[in-house]
């Protein structure tokens, strides 16, 4: 039996974008996977009695080393903010490629605490800063302190100890540009740096608590518990700096996208389901319910859809184990239909994530092309007729096509790049002022502009000849090219549009690296919790796959 | 001095994104942005000072006027410089226009090495080596790989008389007799087959008609 990839039309858009959540495929679980044989160390723990100063830690295998290198400061209550706009924070982190001489390291102390007005160079990977949960962190010190094991209930209300307001890679404030590490075979994956700075800078919470701990009561202090630290993970505030990411990286967003989809499509193809994938596969289920309970947020939007998807989930699993004969042919393809048929989006996209799981042997050739060169596809055929641009955007574009961008609700907000900080916001264009000098990511709109204008040229004409006159669309025109051919490359959306919800935009990415608890404080901003319930550095080398789901059970 | 060196870099990815926002400050559009922050990055990584330029360039952009080149003929001439970027983003558009023509002339075009990149992305779109002339400098533009020229100044150019561009034909830049030369030479890396070897050697043939 066939089945058919979903259509991007259906799956491209932000609503259904913003209901998927982390699987096999997400790079917070491979990274995990393709470092599991690397020897882990912690090189340097120059810290005071109060947590302060500065500690190494490292992964390496043969001759390659990657260090992450911490600064933890002291900085007063009323400096710590999550937001993009502050300027302290109570530890700053850069991924150093190879090891730091003492003279990297009194370099980097004087640039990395600073961030953004600091400079870093070509020999750091990754750069990135945390604050603490002071709650969290002060009781956990406390406990510790006094000899007992804090409270489960204060530590994973919450989740982490520190949270990180920010992780840039890619060339950023002098960062390594992406092309110096593009052919090293463990890294190749999309943002396996990130995921490396952010997985050692959760052991240096654990070090960084303990070590306080036994400095305040030397006699009576005793160590976190390795099964606590497991569940706990790294929080993440998130703004809407991130949201343009995946407009502005078509052919990336493409891949991660048809990764998905194939994987998805492989596995309702498979006839006979063996029982043991099955049951890892009814495991899962179930300790997802469990697990899902954990998510707590003020936020009624998506409280709403935590509830609707446990809800949801319950009554899968009732259908799973009372309705479904399991030896059925396509048992995957059926679950998945009954789910269309029955399930709203949210928990849809989580069985889809689900069915996954057993699957190795569907989804690692797949994590082997999530990333992109995306430089190959800058370049405009410009050879090619007006004809061949018409049918795509008519073939890609329907959807879009069909709005009316007469109204002002389509075109009620605009993104740009804040002055401040160079981040990119987004406003309201009838009550904020800066709408002309309005970022390029108004793609719905452009494109509906490319279409109207080209309604009036010879179908023969080559798309060279109409941009030398209307250079002012070579944006869009570039992209109709690229969807042409990464059908999942465009959000099939209105992203100016009044009923924008950009955390959808968020949590897509979000999804992606491994993350989960969302937790929206607005709708342009949210925090989420990453590598809660991993395996410990040294664990590294044996750990169950499923360690996502086991987190709280 | 290493900390000196490192304060000084910065990364092309800050380059791109960078020229790009400068370029639609000084109102260009977007899409024509995006191609002034990838040619002026790859200038950069071919060692030529391409920000420099493009920064001396804008600075009198608004000043002085400038001729955009639209359709682009075998020969070009205009009594107002030519404004680089117009050309090079013009030459892409027109890039079969261009390999049909060969050989095209552009006299007085302003700041001429920010045309450079353009071309050079043609050649690599047009696989064809082009021969890049500003004057009497020259360049030739390897399928927008590397740039061997005979030009190393680093001062700012900020005006052409001529520029001439070849596309040229893809031969060989040695002799057959070369060729076969260099060739016996591999031979050595060669094994003499046995008789039973050559049935066998290949693992397949033998049974090709079942």
């Amino acid at each position: 039996m066939q089945v058919q990839l979903r259509e991007p039309k259906t799956i491209m858009k932000l609503s259904k974008l913003g209901s998927f959540h982390q699987s096999k495929l997400s790079f917070l679980r491979s990274f995990l996977n393709e470092f599991k044989d690397w020897k882990y160390s912690k090189d340097l723990f120059d810290i005071d009695e109060h947590g302060f100063g500065r500690a190494v830690y490292s992964f390496s295998k043969k001759n390659k080393t990657y260090s992450l290198v911490c600064f933890a400061n002291k900085i007063h209550d009323d400096e710590r903010s999550d937001r993009v706009i502050a300027t302290k924070w109570d530890a700053a982190f850069a991924l150093y490629d190879g090891r730091p001489t003492k003279l990297d390291l009194d370099r980097l102390s004087k640039n990395v605490p600073k961030q953004e007005v600091g400079r870093v160079s070509y020999k750091e990977l990754s750069l990135s800063r945390a604050n603490k949960s002071l709650r969290v962190f002060d009781h956990v010190v406390e406990s510790l302190s006094n000899g007992k094991q804090p409270d489960k209930k204060i530590l994973f209300d919450v989740g982490y100890l520190y949270r990180t307001t920010a992780v840039y890679g890619s060339g950023k404030f002098g960062l390594a540009d992406r092309f110096r590490i593009k052919n090293r075979s463990e890294i190749n994956g999309p943002f396996r740096l990130e995921m490396m700075l952010v997985y050692l800078v959760r052991q240096f919470t654990f070090d960084q608590v303990n070590h306080i701990a036994k400095n305040k009561n030397p006699k009576k202090a005793i160590e976190l518990d390795t099964e606590i630290s497991r569940n706990l993970g790294i929080g993440n505030s998130t703004g809407l700096g991130m949201a343009p990411f995946i407009v502005n990286h078509p052919t990336l967003l493409n891949n991660w996208i048809l990764a998905r989809e194939t994987v998805l499509k492989k596995i309702r193809e498979i006839k006979n389901v063996e029982n043991d994938e099955i049951e890892l596969f009814k495991n899962c289920l179930k300790k997802s319910l469990k697990n899902i309970s954990s998510w707590t947020t003020e936020s009624n939007f998506q409280l709403n859809k935590i509830n609707n998807l446990k809800s949801d989930l319950e009554k899968f699993s009732k259908h799973l184990n009372n309705n479904l004969d399991i030896k059925i042919e396509f048992l995957f393809n059926e679950i998945y239909k009954w789910a269309e048929a029955n399930l709203k989006d949210e928990c849809i996209e989580y069985i889809v994530s689900l069915m996954m799981e057993p699957y190795d042997e569907i989804v690692n050739p797949m994590i082997s092309k999530m990333s992109s060169e995306e430089e190959k596809y800058f370049d405009i055929p410009t050879k090619r007729t007006i004809q061949d641009l018409r049918n795509i955007l008519e073939k890609n574009y329907s959807d879009i096509l069909k709005i009316d961008f007469s109204t002002k609700q389509s075109n009620q907000n605009f993104w740009f790049i804040s002055k401040n900080k160079e981040e990119p916001r987004l406003a309201d264009r009838y009550l904020q002022k800066g709408s002309e000098l309005e970022q390029p990511l108004a793609i719905a709109r452009d494109i509906k502009k490319l279409y109207e204008k080209i309604s009036n040229e010879k179908n023969s004409s080559t798309v060279g000849m109409f941009l030398v006159h209307n250079n002012d669309l070579r944006h869009i025109v570039r992209r109709a090219f690229i969807i042409e051919n990464f059908p999942y490359s465009e959000i099939q959306d209105n992203i100016i549009g009044s009923k924008l919800i950009p955390i959808d935009m968020l949590r897509l990415k979000l999804s992606f690296f491994g993350a989960n608890k969302f937790d929206p404080r607005s709708d342009k901003w949210l925090r989420i919790c990453m590598f809660q319930g991993a395996p410990l550095p040294n664990e590294l080398d044996s750990f169950n796959d499923q360690w996502i789901y086991n987190s709280l059970n | 001095m290493d900390i000196q060196f490192f304060k000084l870099m910065k990364s092309f990815s800050e380059i791109d994104t960078t020229v790009k926002r400068a370029s639609k400050a000084m109102g260009f559009s977007w899409g024509v942005s995006e191609e002034i922050g990838k040619s002026i990055t790859l200038l950069e990584m071919f060692g030529i000072p391409g920000v420099r330029t493009i920064n001396s360039y804008f600075k009198i952009y608004d000043k002085q006027k400038f001729k955009n080149i639209d359709l682009i003929s075998k020969s070009n001439s205009s009594s107002l410089p030519y404004c680089p970027v117009s050309a090079g983003v013009n030459f892409l558009n027109q890039i079969s226009h261009m390999e049909e023509i060969n050989n095209i002339s552009i006299n007085n075009v302003a700041f001429p090495i920010l045309l450079l990149p353009f071309i050079s992305r043609a050649s690599y779109i047009s696989g064809k080596k082009i021969l890049f002339k500003i004057d009497e400098k020259n360049f030739l533009l390897n399928f927008n790989q590397s740039v061997y020229s005979n030009y190393s100044d680093r001062n700012i150019l900020e005006k052409s008389n001529i520029i001439n561009i070849s596309f040229l034909d893809n031969v060989n830049l040695f002799t057959e007799n070369e060729w076969k030369e260099l060739y016996k030479l591999s031979e050595n890396t060669f094994v003499e087959e046995s008789e039973e070897l050559k049935k066998v050697g290949a693992g397949a043939g033998l049974t090709d008609n079942d």
